[in-house]
């Protein structure tokens, strides 16, 4: 059974994260996606648990077509839920909300709007003062290092670029769990490899709640503090794994004989999920 | 000449420039060569030099300005009507499928029939007057507009939608902020082609109700055999929607400099 309390503990006390609460954040029960069309039903998603810990990066991969994207929309409130509850703070979630921030892997900033706008624009829909905002916007063009390009337009931003301001633009909004769906899939080897590095930098001084969607199972054990792999379709969780690896993690920690011993045994996963359909 | 036709590649720029000019000077010494040589008759093909002075002359008298005015009063108020409602019926149809169910079908079958046949039906019920007028240009591009507007709305991406629910604003909040900003440089386009729609049946109009306009002194210029004016009139009426085409082209491109083919 995935999500026990017993592992979880297990988990808190492992990795060497500090402060984490016992209880979950956000979890989902028996949360299931069927596509209906006139002849037949889908089954996309399968009666699926999860159990999400304040402060936790929890990656999901799985192979394409699995439906991990389609979940996360389902958390962001961007998909109906065909059966079973997603509850984040002691709330049935129902439609999207500020409360959970979104990356995408398409290029999702407004281009009429400036660097600085697009990192604005959530502040301004919750009617956050000015002087507030200012100091907000001014400490995520800090973090993600793109001060100098405040007034800048998407267009003129390069792929990684644009994914750090919507980053940024999705932290600023203070959500309670940050959903990121794939959000370097399209970036350059040498660009991904910056962007996870400034992602785990950014998790471990924010302190948000994660949950990760991407098939990339390097990117998946370099960032997480878990991993829930997904069965292809319908899509269930097959393996849930905690990530035992340093707190502190440069990229040279894919080199390691822990890492690459950990996205062997998670690729073997994968694999067997893959023979059983 | 391997290097010259290769699909999809650009050439050099003052060399398309060239055989663009080219293009014109061909159309324009075919056309004198057929009229001097009498090959055709010259009441029937008058020369170039003949129309470009008959040009140049109607703006000098000035007996085209009235012509002029009068043409492009009746395209703007039709334009603006068929616009404004074109828009909002628009926007309703793409962005909710009840008002899509309600409204595009039904706007689809008119799109369908041939405003030119509605001509004798308008008279009957608005008389000749300019409303007449008004009225042609204004059922002509409106059924035109109101899919192409729809489709704009559509092809804004699905993501700048889902990215704005996740920052926190409400339906009404992203269909204002988000798609219609979204959509504005592609409405643009729409509405320059729909200029186009519009000066085509102005012209059905002039011709079929009318007593003034640009249409109208082409008809008369027929009725007297005065070919050349003829000639004038179409030149006239061909530049006029270059030069809107181009201004809306630049507007565009210098209103909406965020998106890929503006600037600043």
């Amino acid at each position: 059974m995935l999500g026990k309390k017993s592992t979880r503990t297990e988990i808190c006390s492992g990795s060497q994260i500090e402060a984490r609460v016992a209880n979950s954040r956000i979890f989902g029960r028996n949360v299931t996606k069927v596509y209906k069309s006139r002849k037949k039903e889908t089954l996309a998603i399968d009666h699926v648990d999860f159990d999400i810990l304040e402060n936790e990066f929890v990656s999901i991969v799985g192979p394409s077509g699995c439906g991990k994207s389609t979940l996360l929309k389902m958390i962001g409130g961007l998909d109906d839920i065909s059966e079973g509850a997603i509850i984040l703070d002691d709330q049935v979630l129902k439609g999207p909300g500020a409360d959970r921030g979104m990356v995408f892997q398409t290029y999702t900033l407004f281009p009429w709007m400036s660097v600085e706008e697009n990192i604005r624009y959530g502040l301004k829909e919750k009617k956050c003062p000015k002087d507030k905002a200012d100091v907000i916007v001014n400490k995520y063009l800090d973090l993600i290092g793109l001060s100098q390009f405040r007034k800048a337009l998407p267009k003129e931003l390069s792929g990684g670029m644009k994914q750090r301001v919507a980053i940024a633009r999705a932290l600023a909004n203070s959500p309670e769990v940050l959903l990121m769906d794939e959000p370097f899939g399209a970036l350059d080897p040498q660009t991904k490899a910056n962007m996870q590095l400034l992602t785990r930098k950014i998790w471990q001084k924010e302190k948000t709640t994660v949950i990760f969607v991407t098939h990339d199972i390097e990117e998946a054990v370099y960032l997480s503090t878990r991993i829930l792999v997904m069965s292809q379709r319908p899509g269930r969780f097959i393996a849930d794994i905690p990530v035992f690896l340093p707190y502190e993690r440069d990229l040279e920690l894919k080199d390691t004989q822990e890492f690459i011993a950990l996205r062997k045994e998670i690729t073997g996963i994968l694999h067997q999920g893959g023979d059983n359909s | 000449m391997n290097k010259l036709f290769q699909i999809r590649k650009s050439i050099d720029k003052k060399l398309y420039i060239f055989i663009a000019a080219m293009s014109f000077v061909i159309l324009i010494a075919v056309w004198q060569a057929a009229s001097v040589s009498g090959a055709v008759n010259q009441v029937f093909l008058p020369t170039p030099g003949r129309v470009l002075s008959t040009i140049l002359d109607l703006f000098i008298t000035g007996s085209i300005w009235g012509d002029l005015y009068i043409s492009c009063y009746r395209i703007f108020m039709g334009f603006i009507y068929a616009v404004i409602l074109g828009i909002v019926l628009g926007i309703l149809a793409g962005s909710f499928s009840v008002t899509e169910a309600f409204i595009q079908p039904m706007i689809e079958f008119f799109r369908y029939l041939p405003v030119p046949a509605f001509v004798p039906l308008i008279m009957v019920w608005v008389g000749i007057g300019e409303e007449a007028k008004i009225a042609v240009i204004f059922l002509g591009t409106l059924f035109q507009l109101v899919p192409m507007v729809a489709d704009d709305l559509r092809s804004v991406p699905e993501d700048y939608i889902n990215a704005a629910y996740t920052l926190g604003s409400k339906r009404f909040k992203v269909l204002w902020k988000i798609i219609i900003p979204s959509m504005l440089p592609r409405l643009m386009d729409t509405l320059r082609m729909m200029m186009g729609w519009a000066w085509t049946y102005l012209v059905v109009a002039e011709l079929v109700a009318a007593n003034s306009g640009l249409g109208y002194s082409i008809l008369k210029a027929q009725r007297y055999l005065k070919t050349p004016y003829i000639f004038a009139g179409i030149i006239i009426i061909g530049l006029l929607g270059l030069l809107i085409d181009r201004t809306f082209a630049l507007v565009s491109r210098k209103l909406f400099y965020w998106s890929e083919g503006g600037v600043k």
